[in-house]
């Protein structure tokens, strides 16, 4: 039963895509869009072929990759720690987590031109970007998460004499680990998105750098490639975190 | 008071407990318990009974050192107790505190590892305390994939594979059915006439009172007092012909008119909105 919806949902969703290229090629070939701005779909090909051919995808790929994991490190570690702290009492959650959930709410975005002061045009102001802004769903799910365990489980922890560290890594984290996931993965396409925003707006390198470029010289081949490649990329990624969301979700 | 046990060594001696929550003086004050004092035997297995919100599982906290009085105080041996003492004092609560994360394998080890007991030992502890209570072939299931009685079994198995000499338990089999209860009973107290260990129970089923305890200590209504100790001479292990006989069906009764009046006071205080006590 769920393999027959899994296989027709697979079928909706390939003929969703076949829609969508069928709709680029119409368009394209009957001339109703100027090239410019969307090129025919064998031309991006050729681009694409190109860019791989010359090996030219592979430097900024792998600093925008390095900048990304970086970035969601970061995000991760302070999150997942400030949370832990806030959460250690009812009043400090009571006073913090309205304020981190208030501050998510600016669009950081309109600091990014502060990032690039502090930090310069390098990778190091995206990583900050990054992780300032994956920073803030990680560390509200895991608040979320970390003060929803049961307060048994805890008790039991504590009168066979856990410590700290131990309460919090075979108790806490696991207990809130489903809530602290949901954090997990949409900070990361936070920083994901943060980085090569970042990249695209204001860098010396990187793939966001080259998406850009290829805008400013008018080759929308070119940046169609490069889009094709870091969509590619995002459904990779997004299938390693699939895969690890879905093998503790057993109890 | 005179008994057979009483030349024992004393495990637990409580003196004058107090518990209160919110300002004293205050509207919103209450007395949870009123100055219990209390010496519970080596190998005695004690029950704690009372109507609703009496506090024996808050008397039973502050025994483990989960809770802390707000007066009086509980020598565990010479230690007095500030805190948990995992090396004497295990816990089986109300209901199954495994962790549904780990199978029931890392449950025990990750319950060896809070109580610092060394690595080599895990196993083999693991392996008896889940053979004593039948449980062996489950070792790798995860809690959620069992039912209510047998998690509540492992849970048991756990507590005794920390092999303190005290175990306190709060209304261990509460959630299960009758039978499945009884039953359970039943196992515990060949278990434990096994090891004797020093046993202190909260329940409020009169007949798993008289069927496991050495003694029964009945409380009063909010402020939980004691408002007298009954004594069950009959060597343990227990089998089901207890029951039977009519000294079982006598100290049953005996216990119900003992609580009868606390029971209504605890229902008229509370505006009726507590559970039914007994059983």
């Amino acid at each position: 039963m769920l393999e027959t919806s899994n296989a027709s949902a697979r079928i909706v969703q390939i003929a969703f895509l076949a829609i969508a290229a069928g709709a680029w090629y119409a368009v394209t070939t009957t001339g109703n869009i100027s090239p410019l701005l969307l090129p025919p779909m064998d031309r991006v090909w050729s681009a694409l072929n190109t860019l791989l051919a010359r090996g030219q995808f592979w430097p900024p790929i792998l600093i925008t990759l390095t900048t990304i994991a970086q970035a969601y490190a970061i995000a991760i570690v302070t999150g997942v720690l400030v949370a832990y702290l806030v959460t250690r009492s009812r009043f400090l959650t009571e006073v913090f987590e309205p304020v981190i959930a208030g501050v998510f709410s600016i669009p950081i975005t309109l600091f990014f031109p502060v990032f690039i002061l502090f930090f310069g045009i390098g990778p190091a102001s995206k990583v900050a970007y990054g992780a300032t802004y994956g920073f803030f769903p990680i560390a509200l799910n895991t608040i979320a998460g970390l003060s929803a365990v049961d307060e048994r489980f805890l008790r039991s922890a504590r009168s066979m004499g856990a410590s700290s560290f131990d309460t919090f890594r075979h108790v806490l984290f696991p207990a809130a680990f489903p809530v602290i996931l949901t954090g997990l993965r949409v900070g990361f396409f936070i920083s994901f998105a943060s980085v090569l925003g970042g990249e695209t707006l204001s860098s010396a390198v990187g793939v966001g750098r080259n998406i850009a470029l290829a805008a400013e010289l008018m080759e929308p081949a070119r940046l169609y490639a490069w889009i094709v490649f870091v969509i590619l990329t995002a459904i990779v990624l997004n299938t390693i975190v699939s895969q690890i969301e879905n093998r503790r979700r057993d109890y | 008071m005179t008994t057979l046990s009483n030349d024992k060594p004393t495990a637990i001696s409580i003196r004058n407990v107090s518990q209160r929550y919110g300002e004293a003086g205050s509207s919103g004050a209450v007395v949870a318990l009123q100055d219990i004092s209390l010496d519970i035997r080596q190998g005695e297995f004690l029950c704690l009974l009372g109507p609703s919100g009496c506090g024996k599982s808050t008397l039973l906290n502050i025994v483990g050192g989960l809770f802390s009085a707000t007066e009086g105080q509980v020598k565990v041996g010479d230690k007095i107790v500030k805190g948990p003492l995992p090396a004497d004092i295990s816990f089986v609560f109300q209901e199954s505190t495994l962790y549904p994360w780990y199978t029931i394998r890392e449950n025990f080890d990750v319950a060896f590892k809070f109580q610092r007991v060394p690595r080599n030992e895990w196993k083999e502890r693991t392996a008896s305390a889940l053979q004593a209570v039948g449980m062996s072939s489950f070792i790798d299931h995860f809690p959620n994939q069992l039912s209510v009685g047998m998690r509540q079994r492992v849970n048991l198995a756990r507590g005794i594979a920390l092999k303190t000499d005290i175990i306190l338990m709060d209304e261990p089999f509460a959630a299960l059915d009758e039978q499945t209860r009884m039953v359970l009973g039943e196992d515990l107290s060949e278990l434990l006439a096994a090891t004797k260990k020093t046993i202190v129970f909260v329940t409020h089923s009169l007949a798993e009172a008289v069927f496991l305890s050495d003694r029964i200590v009945v409380m009063t209504a909010r402020p939980g007092r004691i408002k007298t100790i009954v004594e069950v001479n009959e060597p343990h292990p227990r089998s089901p012909d207890f029951m039977l006989q009519p000294r079982f069906s006598e100290l049953r009764n005996e216990l119900y008119a003992l609580l009868r009046d606390e029971i209504r006071q605890a229902i008229a205080t509370t505006g009726g909105s507590v559970r039914p006590s007994g059983d």
